[in-house]
């Protein structure tokens, strides 16, 4: 299990129950290193302003993470973490590698806004 | 409110907690959006002094870590992302949180630089990579590029020649900053292969890299290269961001410190290791400034300085 303060995904059932029952959800699936680690650190820290998504871990090297790489958005994803949106169910961005607070922000201001109680 | 903040949790930051936490002031140690700092990207490490046989940078950074903590500092995850200054403290604005402190170590290290060449960014995770141990693998028998500067560098060139079919070592100077035996070494593996003093222009490709497009640095030939893989390790840019307006800094952001010391030019802030070192960049200097910085909080406190 990763080392990290957001909700750890064990399972593809579990992944795909988290999925279908919350509106929005950003998932990492990754290890505990340098590219990995900045991008959990980061969900962590927008954990409260985006209080309607849901944000969890699912460890790279678990053969219930296959799901994941499998995504036909992930297919060509060479660099970890490997990162999806999910909006009602389905994928609505996927990101490979490190990411930025900004870059992280952006698409979750553009795919998740419309959760945000106004 | 804190005695010290040190904001960072490489060799810099990791060796001021022990001398601060031996110094009885309890430190605070903000670990950073990447705990342990650029060494855990080191698969070897070679010359730091105290270990004999290589030893992966991860390993000697949770060997720092325990250190700090067993001798009383405490660790909180997140970045100081912002600070302001009031009658004698400041305010940090860490994570969630708010934190009150009479002194501050900064010590956030430095993040990897890119190329900035077109492509770079769209193949970012689809064959451009920063880091060679994390992604290394998804290049099983492929053909990379490595765009080196030093040690580093030359250790992810040997880390992939394990894995990939071949690798290809680009520089943009004839003469390689690396140490000798690192070069002498990497010379040596048949599937390395060297091509100096050439930059890259560009980055091609359709879903995945493919190629890129070479420049000879001294004659201004172009020609273009296929490869599967391109690992960007050309060295690292400050993480000074969140303390400008707070402190000096150069044009390239390094934090300006008084000579032999590492006392900044606002009172009660110090600075060590790669945040204000543009010549050595080695994980042994920034311990022994972090160690410097320690003693100079304790020296500030006492109002000694």
């Amino acid at each position: 299990m990763l080392q990290t303060d957001l909700k750890h995904v064990t399972t593809e059932e579990e992944a795909k129950r988290l999925i279908g029952e919350n509106p929005f959800v950003m998932m990492c699936c990754g290890r505990m290193g340098p590219m990995c680690i900045p991008v959990y650190e980061i969900m962590h820290q927008l954990e409260t302003r985006y209080s309607h998504v849901v944000f969890g871990d699912m460890d790279f090297d678990m053969p219930e993470a296959r799901f994941i790489k499998v995504l036909p958005e992930c297919r060509s994803f060479m660099g970890l973490p490997f990162t999806v949106y999910f909006k009602n169910g389905n994928v609505v961005r996927a990101t490979s590698s490190i990411q930025t607070e900004d870059e992280i922000v952006a698409i979750l201001d553009e795919e998740f806004s419309e959760g945000i109680k106004k | 409110m804190e005695n010290v903040v040190i904001a960072g949790s490489g060799p810099a930051g990791l060796t001021a907690a022990i001398y601060a936490a031996r110094g009885g002031l309890n430190p605070l140690v903000c670990e950073g959006l990447s705990p342990g700092g650029q060494l855990t990207v080191s698969e070897s490490v070679e010359n730091f002094p105290g270990f004999s046989d290589p030893v992966s940078g991860t390993d000697i950074m949770k060997k720092m870590r325990e250190q700090a903590r067993r001798f009383g500092a405490q660790f909180k995850k997140g970045s100081v992302n912002s600070v302001t200054q009031s009658d004698n403290c400041f305010d940090l604005y860490a994570d969630k949180d708010r934190v009150k402190t009479k002194t501050l170590i900064i010590a956030a290290g430095a993040e990897a630089r890119r190329l900035d060449v077109p492509g770079e960014a769209r193949f970012y995770g689809r064959g451009v990579s920063g880091c060679a141990i994390c992604d290394g693998n998804f290049f099983r028998d492929k053909d990379v590029l490595v765009v080196v500067g030093g040690n580093t560098a030359i250790q992810d060139a040997i880390f992939l020649s394990a894995i990939a079919a071949k690798v290809t070592t680009i520089h943009r100077r004839s003469h390689f900053r690396a140490d000798a035996c690192e070069i002498d070494r990497v010379k040596k593996i048949p599937n390395i292969q060297w091509l100096a003093p050439w930059v890259v222009e560009e980055i091609r490709g359709n879903d995945v890299v493919s190629g890129a497009v070479l420049r000879n640095s001294e004659s201004e030939e172009e020609r273009t290269i296929s490869c599967d893989g391109i690992f960007v390790a050309i060295g690292h840019t400050p993480k000074t961001e969140a303390f400008r307006g707070m402190v000096e800094m150069d044009n390239e952001g390094y934090i300006k410190v008084h000579a032999k010391s590492t006392a900044t030019t606002t009172q009660g802030i110090f600075a060590c290791g790669d945040v204000c070192d543009s010549i050595y960049r080695q994980a042994v200097v920034a311990a022994g400034q972090g160690c410097m910085a320690a003693l100079d909080v304790q020296r500030y406190l006492r109002k000694e300085i």
